[in-house]
């Protein structure tokens, strides 16, 4: 016991693991934020899944083709977009099931990765790989010195969004039309205007939740790299009770646990599998759920499909 | 862009809507075919026989379709009901984990029983595994209010990294050679082959009698009633006196236990042991399939032949030709979201003002 | 008379939905400073008219003027920025956002870097301050009372400069006092020079608050007059198109046994809706009809009747044995209920008609064995519920969505009242709003099948907040407010004033017989 304690304070006295928690945050900032965007406008979008893989491969491919680094941001970020307006179209323009669309938009934005990467790369087994941004070490504060330009970009973005949501006429709109659609149409707010613009502005974040894993977090492409981490960011959002700043809260607490749980299976002395460490993150995102379930305020219009003048 | 509720729609228009879906499907993947560099028509050609153009492409389409019935059958019986069980794959993998502990031969029960009460006793733990690990976000989702999709979908990482801790540990195979797979199961309960020299086992007239089974639950019985009311309309089922959250956990119990059974006959009929890709993905095949045939038992048996010989199809076309196998998924990925919008133009007419 | 220009003309508006011709060619003129009133029964056309105008539907044809200016159809914000304003029977209000937020909301550029909330605030409280409709700008919707909801409603649109003010139904949620108070504030609004079209089905409040009326039947404009000069009588026949006799009360004749009685009653809080040491007994072969504005515990009291909710203090008997909380068996018991919201709760909508009618005996030896649904007996008891109920409007596999209210309200009526072979007969009817939106044929169809059940022995729990309904209908009428339910006193002993009084809590009023209560 004592050992573990011991253990436990040698880990979190070491800067490199403060590194690693905001390091393993950023992608889960950013996806956090953007399935935060669609249900505070009234939709659930099961695509982020799939979208950051899209985002991986297609900032990754964009860099790897001669692009710069943030030309790969901004192409992972249009692609999400791209998936954002399809789901919109799916979800607002036919009121479909926002579940089953977002399913199968990440089962198809996945589908198309994959299958891109082989297309590109018929005959290859260790992945191609690309130079990644590199640390800020001009940075004048320990612990952000040695994180990359997008996790800087990831903090100031909560602020931003929290400004957007609650100061500005188009975060009220945002917000009503995920209360009672009705009373934005009512108020001559086009309610399919601006559930599209949040579900394409969000998904564009999660596409660039998915460039920073293959431009910063790594500098190539894998199968299975985002495994989980966009499910994860839905519960995240349910646990931040849609609120910005909760949320950033949640993924660094999140993140914490998740670099806890590496350190600790590699640190030598572990008494489980270390399949037992990994199952951490999803389990804690479970447990988050059940915390806040009692008291959970959702959006009133999350996941009720609006039609214009339907009742 | 509007919708307007359509009064009546026709049979015709209802049975031609997945096939309407399929052929938009198709000549969308005809654009990736046309990146990849080949040729649209053979590639579309080799597909077809890899899939269904020999007795062996069938035999092979077939013993693919076994495990995606059984998946689409529970994705079916969940969504029937309104219970969006996503986690289908991680109980196929406890289905089978169950599977080998009760009947491998070291490393499970070891129990040397006669085939005729271990076989049964092995289908139960499957389907008491799968069930098990859907209770509890069903409850979750009727006492708490959790969005069981999310649920669902994270017990599915956890399942497979806990399924990787038992091939490493108490369920390792000693004679694989570090490689990660179980122990096998008791060669006396492995399923007989239909057709000598091919993979088809009698899983497969499991699976299309559970179809038929489930078809009859929905349309005879009282608890099919009462998952088809409160899939429908909850509140108006409890009102009528329906037990909302008993008929959820039957769901849960019926869903999780035909994903766990999808899992025992996979290690029965097919591999013989488990391993960490022993399914690629046939969890969340099954609801593409359930969609697909419009969450109907018997459209189940159709969806799954025809998701499995696009799969299938789509191997041996791409060993070949070289378009990659990738080609299969956004097929099925499409085709799930093209038979959305084509059922929904069943009931809907869209007016362009 | 001088002949102001018109601030709004209608011309020949027609709205097909398949079947039904909701509009058929109706042309209307509004002129500056008057208050006309818009009559009709449910389903005359009223709404679909104003959605019309308001832009939340585009009509096949016709055209809209507004102040001289032809108003382009099937957008909302134009018909703001025109100066119309419309105030919803179904608030659309956003519970979690402020009241200042709701108020807002539309009146800013979308894309405006910030939002101006002073400048806001300080001219929402001059609005309000001008109309006498005082708010709390930063109160939390949810917090409010239906009637200041309704406030916030108004001044939604009174802040968005409207000029032309379209009141849907505005008295239906109010106690007879506040309707009052809101008849105060359209005269100021009069006043203050704007014009108001006021939706109403109620013949006393046209007469009282409009100048002109316009009578919509079916579809069509049937009559348009001054106010001044026509009865309640006129007005009546117009409505429904031939001579109407007042609804004669047919008090009951014998009173038997206590069949129910709720014994101190109260339930968990939930909002609004809970109960609060709640008494009462039903007796066989009486109506008991209780009044109020709804959102005051009738759904508590109607759930709890019907085996939804189950009190958390008191009693509730049913038969001398404690009433249980499971719908299926207070069924079997003789209970027929009819909830309040028939899509919503009363039917299973994508289920057919036979699915419907046995969806409250699935259980019962009659129609399953073993578990197997016994289809060909279930298939013809709904046959005969549907025969003797007269539902029209498709066969027995049609989706019972596709019925019209009425027909809809036949079948849940039917299947409470028609037990199957080997069942008992209804013992106790509950019926919350069992006529709320139909047409009156409808109406009288539902209250005939009450009445007869009365006379066949059952007790009747009507619960309505149309006053004429509880009035007409109650051998003995409660009054709810907040929860609280008053004695259960012979209809003579009430009058319209009292109950309106006792619908606003005033506490004299609640016990007509206050000084042998005390």
């Amino acid at each position: 016991m004592m050992d573990f304690i011991g253990s436990l304070g040698d880990i979190l006295g070491n800067a490199s693991f403060w590194v690693a928690v905001l390091r393993i945050a950023t992608p889960l900032i950013f996806g956090t934020v953007g399935v935060l965007l669609c249900e505070r406008a009234g939709v659930l979008n099961l695509g982020i899944e799939g979208i950051m893989v899209a985002g991986a491969f297609a900032g990754w491919l964009t860099v790897y083709g001669g692009g710069s680094l943030w030309t790969g941001v901004l192409v992972a970020a249009l692609v999400g977009a791209a998936f954002g307006l399809l789901h919109a179209w799916l979800t607002v323009g036919l009121a479909l099931s926002q579940h089953v669309a977002g399913l199968g938009i990440t089962m198809l934005a996945t589908a198309l990765s994959y299958y891109g990467y082989r297309v590109s790369f018929p005959k290859v087994n260790t992945p191609p790989t690309v130079t990644p941004f590199a640390p800020m070490d001009w940075f004048p504060l320990p612990v952000f010195d040695a994180q990359t330009p997008p996790t800087l970009l990831a903090l100031i973005l909560v602020p931003l969004i929290a400004w957007l949501l609650y100061r500005t006429p188009i975060g009220l709109a945002v917000r009503m039309v995920g209360e009672n659609p009705q009373a934005a149409e009512g108020q001559g707010v086009s309610v399919a205007a601006v559930r599209t613009g949040a579900i394409v502005a969000g998904s564009a974040l999660m596409g660039v939740a998915g460039s920073f894993l293959t431009l910063s977090a790594f500098n190539a492409f894998f199968f299975n790299m985002i495994n989980g981490r966009g499910w994860i960011c839905v519960a995240l959002v349910v646990f931040a009770a849609w609120q910005p700043g909760k949320a950033l809260l949640g993924a660094l607490l999140f993140a914490f646990f998740d670099a806890l749980q590496l350190r600790l299976q590699q640190s030598g002395d572990a008494v489980l599998p270390y399949q037992f460490y990994l199952m951490l993150p999803y389990a804690l995102s479970i447990v988050a759920l059940i915390l806040v379930a009692r008291r959970a305020t959702y959006p009133q219009a999350l996941m009720k499909p609006y039609r214009k003048g339907e009742r | 862009m509007r919708l307007e509720k359509r009064n009546e729609s026709s049979a015709l228009v209802l049975i031609a809507a997945p096939f309407a879906a399929v052929a938009f499907t198709l000549s969308v993947a005809a654009l990736l075919v046309l990146w990849a560099g080949a040729p649209v028509g053979r590639t579309y050609s080799l597909l077809l026989q890899g899939g269904f153009g020999s007795v062996f492409a069938w035999s092979e389409t077939l013993t693919r379709a076994t495990p995606l019935i059984l998946s689409g059958l529970a994705a079916t019986v969940a969504f029937k009901a309104r219970l969006f069980n996503i986690g289908a794959e991680g109980q196929l993998y406890a289905g089978a984990l169950a599977a080998i502990a009760v009947g491998g031969l070291h490393g499970g029960t070891g129990l040397e029983w006669s085939p005729w009460i271990l076989f049964p006793l092995m289908i139960v733990a499957a389907a008491l595994a799968g069930a098990a690990l859907l209770l509890g976000p069903a409850l979750m989702k009727q006492k708490l209010g959790v969005d069981e999709v999310v649920t669902t979908l994270l017990f599915n990482f956890i399942v497979l990294l806990f399924v990787g801790a038992m091939l490493d540990g108490p369920m390792k195979d000693p004679t694989a050679m570090g490689w990660p797979q179980s122990v096998a199961l008791n060669g006396e309960l492995e399923l007989g082959k239909l057709i000598e020299g091919t993979r088809v086992h009698s899983g497969l007239l499991f699976a299309a009698f559970l179809a038929v089974a489930m078809w009859a639950l929905f349309r005879f019985t009282t608890l099919g009633f009462r998952i088809r009311a409160v899939g429908a309309n909850a509140r108006a089922a409890a009102f009528a006196g329906i037990p909302v959250t008993g008929t959820v956990v039957m769901v849960a119990l019926l869903s999780g236990g035909l994903a766990g059974v999808a899992g025992a006959i996979e290690v029965a009929g097919r591999t013989g042991y488990v391993t960490l890709d022993m399914s690629p993905g046939y969890g969340y095949s099954g609801i593409v399939i359930a969609m697909l045939a419009g969450l109907h038992p018997i459209g189940v048996l159709l969806a799954s032949i025809f998701v499995a010989g696009v799969l299938v199809g789509a191997d041996s076309m791409s060993r070949a030709i070289g378009v990659p196998t990738y080609i299969a998924d956004v097929i099925v990925a499409t085709s799930l979201l093209s038979v959305l919008v084509a059922t929904l133009l069943t009931q809907y007419r869209v007016r362009w003002k | 008379m001088t002949e102001p220009a018109p601030v709004l003309r209608i011309r020949n508006i027609s709205k097909r939905f398949g079947e039904l011709l909701a509009n058929d060619a109706i042309s209307l003129t509004l002129d500056s400073g008057e208050v006309l009133a818009l009559l009709g029964e449910n389903g005359a056309g009223k709404s679909t008219l104003m959605s019309i105008l308001f832009g939340h539907y585009v009509a096949d044809a016709g055209d809209i003027e507004v102040f001289g200016k032809p108003l382009p159809p099937g957008n909302p914000r134009i018909a703001l920025n025109a100066g119309i304003g419309m105030v919803h029977q179904h608030f659309t209000l956003a519970d979690n956002l402020s009241v200042l937020d709701n108020i807002v909301l539309g009146s800013e550029p979308l894309w405006q870097p910030f939002s101006n909330r002073r400048a806001a605030r300080t001219k929402l409280l001059d609005v309000a301050h001008r109309f006498g409709l005082p708010v709390d700008p930063d109160a939390r919707v949810g917090t409010l009372s239906v009637g200041e909801r309704q406030r916030v409603e108004i001044l939604k649109a009174l802040y968005r400069g409207a000029r032309i003010l379209i009141l849907d139904e505005p008295t239906a949620v109010l106690t007879p006092q506040e309707s009052e108070s809101l008849f105060a504030t359209l005269a100021q609004m009069v006043a203050q020079g704007l014009s108001i079209i006021f939706i109403s089905h109620k013949l006393g409040e046209v007469l009282r608050v409009s100048d002109r009326v316009a009578v919509l039947r079916a579809g069509k404009l049937v009559a348009e007059a001054a106010t001044k000069g026509v009865t309640q009588a006129q007005l009546a026949q117009w409505m429904v198109g031939h001579g109407v006799d007042a609804a004669e009360r047919q008090p009951t004749r014998v009173r038997g046994g206590s069949v129910c009685a709720l014994e101190r009653v109260s339930t968990a809080r939930r909002g609004r809706e809970y109960l609060r040491d709640v008494s009462l007994a039903l007796h066989a072969g009486e109506i008991v009809a209780i009044a109020g504005v709804s959102g005051n515990g009738q759904a508590a009291l109607a759930n709890l009747l019907c085996g939804t909710l189950s009190a958390e203090h008191g009693s509730v008997t049913l038969l001398d044995a404690p009433l249980p909380a499971e719908p299926d068996r207070l069924v079997q018991l003789g209970v027929a209920r009819v909830p309040e919201d028939r899509h919503a709760v009363g039917v299973v909508g994508d289920l057919p008609v036979w699915e419907n009618a046995l969806s409250e005996r699935l259980s019962s030896p009659a129609f399953s064995r073993g578990g197997w649904i016994r289809g060909t007996a279930a298939r013809a008891h709904a046959q005969t519920i549907v025969k003797r109920f007269d539902v029209r409007g498709g066969g027995l596999t049609t989706a019972a969505r596709s019925l019209s209210g009425g027909n809809m309200q036949k079948l849940i009526l039917g299947r409470a009242l028609t037990p199957p072979a080997g069942a008992v007969a209804a013992k106790l009817i509950v019926a919350h709003q069992p006529t709320w939106g139909l047409d009156i044929g409808a109406v009288a169809f539902v209250q005939q099948q009450l009445v007869a059940a009365r006379d066949a022995g059952a007790a009747v729990l009507l619960i309505s907040d149309d006053l004429d309904e509880v009035m007409a209908l109650g051998d003995r009428i409660a009054v709810m407010h907040a929860g609280a339910l008053t004695e259960a006193l012979p209809a003579e002993q009430w009058t319209r004033e009292t109950i309106g009084l006792a619908m606003a809590g005033s506490h004299a009023a609640s016990t007509p017989g206050a000084e042998r209560a005390a």
